[in-house]
């Protein structure tokens, strides 16, 4: 255990400490100036945008509404996001920080609807709103107020849809989802299930899958789903994302896009042209602007007049679809490329 | 003899300097000195870092990840490293709620069988490594798979308590680490004291104890220990399994903290983080060497930083760049420092 060069290890031990150290305080300065902000402490109002995850269209669509409001309205924004969809401990920590961090408000899509209710128990506890936007949190009053896309009616919609464009056929369903404990996840899919007019066990429904509201893994779940049923012809998807990624397991498949009715939710520009290719045969158009948007102004006008935000604001949703069907009201592609975000 | 190797030298007879120089090499003082630097700059750029509730608060988001990272520590002494970690804890919190509320076992029976889940995981990989002789690297990453599998299995992917309602109905006894005490205007939460009493616990057994001393031995030179009459094999074995009953004291904490199993815990950030804390704490990956005081401090500088630049109004992705930069120049002290390892 004697080291014979300890005089030498101690002299480099220090100066590669010191390097260490230099390192750390230089690399804290130069990230800490580059996005240096006036340390106003009263006058700025803070609100906290937290979502599942950074990259997401929709989610990035978000952050951008959210930050262009709270500039219109001055006040600053600050952004946290986990590292999947299914990250509750990096959102937790986000809700806890910048609750000390002094915001007064917080809008956040939670991962999991009850595994963030604690932290945000705490917040609300220390005089933070919170509101979830875009996925309710379970139960809903954990949160102030939600403001989200009616997600069970986007479901209805595109389920009532690919019933009436697949009339008379025989159907086999395939539907890729998100993980089991993502509340808008399980509204959407039930809702398509209303609005198709099955149950919960139906035969018709020859699987269901994982797809992460990711292209990648939702074409693994698809191509998994296809070697169980091959016959797979109609398919719910929880995203336009997953649309996509199902759509490139089904044409690998050698399905075509007459043969196969795909529906998802959205309403995303991208989602919205792979209606009009024919990819997405329908899409429920929802406004993740108008959730940020919202939101942020909800949270200002706590800030200045004390009101808190409350209840259930519906965002609104509209079924885009290219060819519009009797007894589905939608609107045209033209309408969803005017109106969609991304 | 050489001039600064004092040890054969008294106390008293020792100069200040010599004195000063023997602190300096000491491990875990690189570590503690970054530590302090980076709180005297977060301290200088927000005048709510240095609050005691603040600091309480970094603290509580460091537990479960300091607690995970004393098992880490063991294995990584030995020359291993453990991957299975954050799935292992997973599985201990589903297995602890689900008994409480499913079984109608006692809530210290269910608090006991989840630990024990863990442990038995730890034996599992300990197994393995010390007798059918399989790289850490590989058992446990096939664990990490089969403790994730067995959670969702298990929790049939709901958080548990399942359901709609609201506030917490798991136990109290599961919920006790997350009940506190109050100094002053600060809130104390008992789990940040226990994981204070777990790191000395492992402070003492580790430079205390023949065990100790046989965990170093065995990771220094595995080949030599056994020579000198160690018995490798047990100490190996030991190690995984005090390193399983962390993990499942973890999953406590996780479980006091959150106030449900969350069936998608410790996928994400547990695993590196833990790692990351041994690392930056100046232990060595290739054993024998470093402190589990040094990976305290390691832990703490990560929440250090999320919760600093978040306060800062830096964007939280941030975190991961710095983070990775000390991880790199960490291991490069480390191994500057001590050449006659590779």
């Amino acid at each position: 255990m004697r080291d014979p060069q300890r005089k030498h290890t101690f002299w480099r031990t220090l100066v590669l400490a010191t390097a260490l150290l230099a390192a750390v305080i230089g690399t804290s300065v130069l990230v800490a100036a580059a996005s240096a902000k006036p340390t106003s402490q009263g006058a700025t109002i803070k609100v906290g945008l937290i979502t599942k995850d950074a990259t997401n269209p929709f989610f990035v669509k978000m952050r951008a509404g959210a930050t262009k409001a709270a500039k219109k309205l001055g006040a600053k924004l600050s952004y946290a996001a986990g590292k999947s969809s299914s990250d509750n401990a990096s959102q937790i920590a986000a809700i806890e920080n910048m609750t000390t961090a002094g915001v007064k408000g917080i809008l956040i899509t939670v991962a999991d609807g009850k595994a963030e209710n604690a932290a945000i128990a705490k917040a609300r506890k220390a005089g933070v709103v919170v509101i979830a936007l875009d996925t309710p949190t379970v139960p809903k009053s954990a949160t102030n107020a939600l403001f989200a896309t009616n997600n069970f009616n986007a479901g209805i919609l595109i389920g009532k849809y690919a019933r009436a464009a697949t009339k008379g056929k025989k159907v086999t369903i395939g539907m890729i989802d998100e993980h089991a404990g993502s509340s808008v996840g399980a509204l959407r899919h039930n809702g398509f299930l209303k609005g198709f007019g099955i149950k919960k066990n139906s035969k018709l429904i020859a699987c269901a899958g994982n797809g992460e509201g990711q292209t990648a893994p939702s074409q693994t779940a698809m191509e998994n789903c296809l070697q169980k049923s091959p016959n797979i012809n109609v398919v719910y998807t929880i995203n336009e994302p997953s649309a996509l990624g199902a759509w490139n397991a089904l044409k690998k498949a050698g399905k075509t896009k007459a043969g196969t009715t795909i529906v998802s939710v959205d309403g995303g520009c991208a989602g919205v042209r792979n209606v009009k290719a024919g990819i997405i045969d329908a899409t429920s158009q929802q406004y993740p602007l108008l959730m940020a948007s919202r939101g942020v102004a909800a949270v200002v006008k706590f800030a200045k007049t004390g009101k808190k935000p409350s209840g259930y604001t519906d965002t609104g949703v509209n079924l885009i679809a290219k060819k519009p069907l009797v007894g589905v009201k939608s609107k045209s592609v033209r309408y969803g490329l005017a109106n969609c975000w991304g | 003899m050489n001039a600064t190797d004092t040890s054969a030298q008294p106390l008293w007879e020792r100069s200040a300097v010599q004195q000063i120089r023997r602190v300096l090499a000491a491990p875990a003082v690189g570590p503690l000195l970054a530590l302090l630097l980076t709180m005297a700059f977060f301290s200088l750029k927000s005048d709510r870092f240095l609050q005691g509730p603040n600091l309480s608060l970094v603290l509580q988001q460091v537990m479960v990840v300091g607690v995970l990272a004393i098992g880490q520590t063991l294995v990584i002494l030995t020359a291993g490293i453990d991957l299975s970690v954050g799935t292992v804890m997973a599985f201990g919190q589903i297995v602890m709620t689900k008994l409480a509320i499913d079984s109608g076992y006692s809530p210290t029976t269910a608090i006991l069988l989840g630990i024990l889940a863990c442990v038995a995981f730890g034996l599992f990989n300990g197994g393995l490594v010390a007798i059918v002789r399989l790289p850490a690297f590989i058992v446990t990453l096939g664990t990490l798979n089969i403790a994730f599998a067995l959670t969702h299995i298990y929790s049939n992917d709901l958080t548990y308590p399942p359901g709609e309602s609201g506030a917490s109905s798991l136990p109290s006894a599961l919920l006790f680490f997350g009940r506190t005490f109050t100094i002053g205007h600060t809130d104390i939460t008992y789990g940040v004291v226990f994981m204070f009493v777990l790191f000395a616990l492992a402070w003492f057994a580790l430079t205390q104890t023949a065990w100790g001393r046989h965990v170093y031995a065995t990771g220094d030179d595995p080949e030599a220990a056994r020579l000198t009459g160690i018995k490798t094999a047990r100490v190996l074995i030991s190690v995984y399994v005090v390193a399983g009953l962390m993990y499942g004291l973890a999953a406590w904490l996780l479980v006091s903290r959150t106030e449900l199993g969350d069936p998608n815990a410790g996928q994400t950030t547990e695993n590196l983080d833990a790692i990351t804390a041994v690392v930056l704490g100046g232990t060595s990956l290739f054993g024998g060497r470093g402190t589990v005081i040094g990976t305290l401090i390691g832990a703490i500088i990560v929440g250090v930083f999320r919760n600093g630049l978040t306060l800062i109004g830096v964007e939280v992705i941030y975190q991961y760049l710095v983070t990775g930069i000390l991880v790199i120049l960490a291991v490069s002290v480390d191994q500057l420092t001590h050449r006659r390892r590779l």
